[in-house]
């Protein structure tokens, strides 16, 4: 198949990573905003794409350059670990939502590690795909996100939050 | 924020990009399902109008595909922008309504093609035609076999009335929903 499929797919397929993206990077608040910005954005430029891109790299590309860039002035200085988390956790919270504990413990990295780590971990995008995104080498992309995870495993500690 | 709140946020933010999408001129396709009497049907418009229904039989996401290809792959789940083509479809099917009252876009077919489709709406409801008078009526009376094709390949079936369009012997003929589906019609417009 040659033609990009319908937009609806796009959406259906990488809707919730990129809102995990969102919140990892900006927050809760900033996140569903960034979340339309990105996908309205993209829905305009889609017809342009080409059909064998890598649509999730895309999409994080524009959550990056047009959404999260734009948000981080406004952006609340990131908050200890040591604080409350923005929400409760749920007892039904799945590996595959990111939880309060961890989201809080992410919010203190700093800014291109916490980027990193996220378009890493839960878009699964290569480093070469980061290091396109967020500028400088695959290698330092791949430091960064090593040091994120480092920083994560002193910080993020899931049972407090039970 | 477990799974099914992700869920639901979510769906937030997809009506929220249908409706900005429509709003900046960037929703190309809208579409929606409706379930009838003749099964879920796929309704679709541009912002000209009703682009395309089609039955299940012909496959949602193979027509949703095409659309994208023929169209823009602009294609959005957007019920609200349906909403009218939606509840006249409902009133046809609860026998309460015999016309309908809905802007078309006739882009999906072309020349003496899209010439039948214009001429189809006046066989009136709970009425047939011949694929014959049909052909006559739409500017050429020879052009038989192309009538039946033009109403064989309708992108907008029930709102315009290839149901209503039988063979010369009084048989059915056929029907791109089936022909029970046809059957379904023609006896909900007689019943009325």
């Amino acid at each position: 198949m040659t033609e990009l499929p319908p937009f609806e797919t796009v959406v259906a397929e990488h809707g919730a990573v990129v809102l995990r993206v969102c919140r990892a990077v900006l927050g809760a608040q900033e996140a569903e905003d960034a979340w339309s910005e990105t996908f309205l954005a993209a829905l305009r430029a889609y017809p342009r794409l080409r059909p064998d891109s890598d649509v999730r790299a895309w999409l994080v590309t524009i959550a990056h350059r047009k959404a999260l860039d734009g948000y981080r002035g406004r952006r609340r200085t990131p908050q200890p670990v040591a604080e409350l988390p923005r929400e409760p956790a749920a007892a039904d919270v799945t590996d595959a939502v990111p939880d309060a504990a961890l989201l809080s413990a992410v919010d203190a990295l700093p800014d291109k590690q916490r980027a990193v780590v996220a378009y890493r971990y839960l878009a699964d995008l290569s480093y070469p795909a980061i290091a396109e995104i967020v500028g400088g080498t695959p290698d330092a992309a791949r430091r960064s996100a090593a040091d994120g995870v480092a920083t994560l495993r002193r910080t993020y500690h899931p049972e407090e939050t039970r | 924020m477990t799974l099914a709140d992700e869920s639901a946020v979510l769906e937030r933010l997809h009506t929220r990009l249908t409706d900005a999408a429509a709003d900046g001129g960037a929703l190309d396709v809208a579409y929606r399902t409706l379930d009838t009497p003749v099964g879920t049907l796929l309704m679709a418009a541009t912002p000209a109008g009703l682009v395309r229904i089609a039955y299940s039989s012909e496959g949602h996401d193979a027509v949703l595909a095409s659309l994208a290809a023929r169209v823009s792959p602009r294609v959005l789940r957007a019920p609200n922008r349906l909403a009218v083509a939606a509840r006249e479809l409902d009133e046809y099917f609860a026998g309460r309504r015999q016309g309908f009252d809905l802007p078309l876009d006739l882009r999906l077919s072309r020349g003496f093609r899209r010439d039948v489709l214009r001429a189809l709406p006046r066989i009136g409801y709970g009425n047939t035609a011949t694929y014959t008078t049909v052909a006559a009526t739409a500017g050429n009376p020879r052009a038989v076999r192309a009538a039946a094709s033009a109403c064989a390949t309708n992108p907008l079936p029930i709102v315009i009335p290839c149901h209503r369009v039988v063979r010369s012997d009084g048989s059915l003929g056929g029907y791109l929903g089936g022909v029970a589906a046809k059957r379904t019609l023609l006896d909900l417009e007689t019943a009325a």
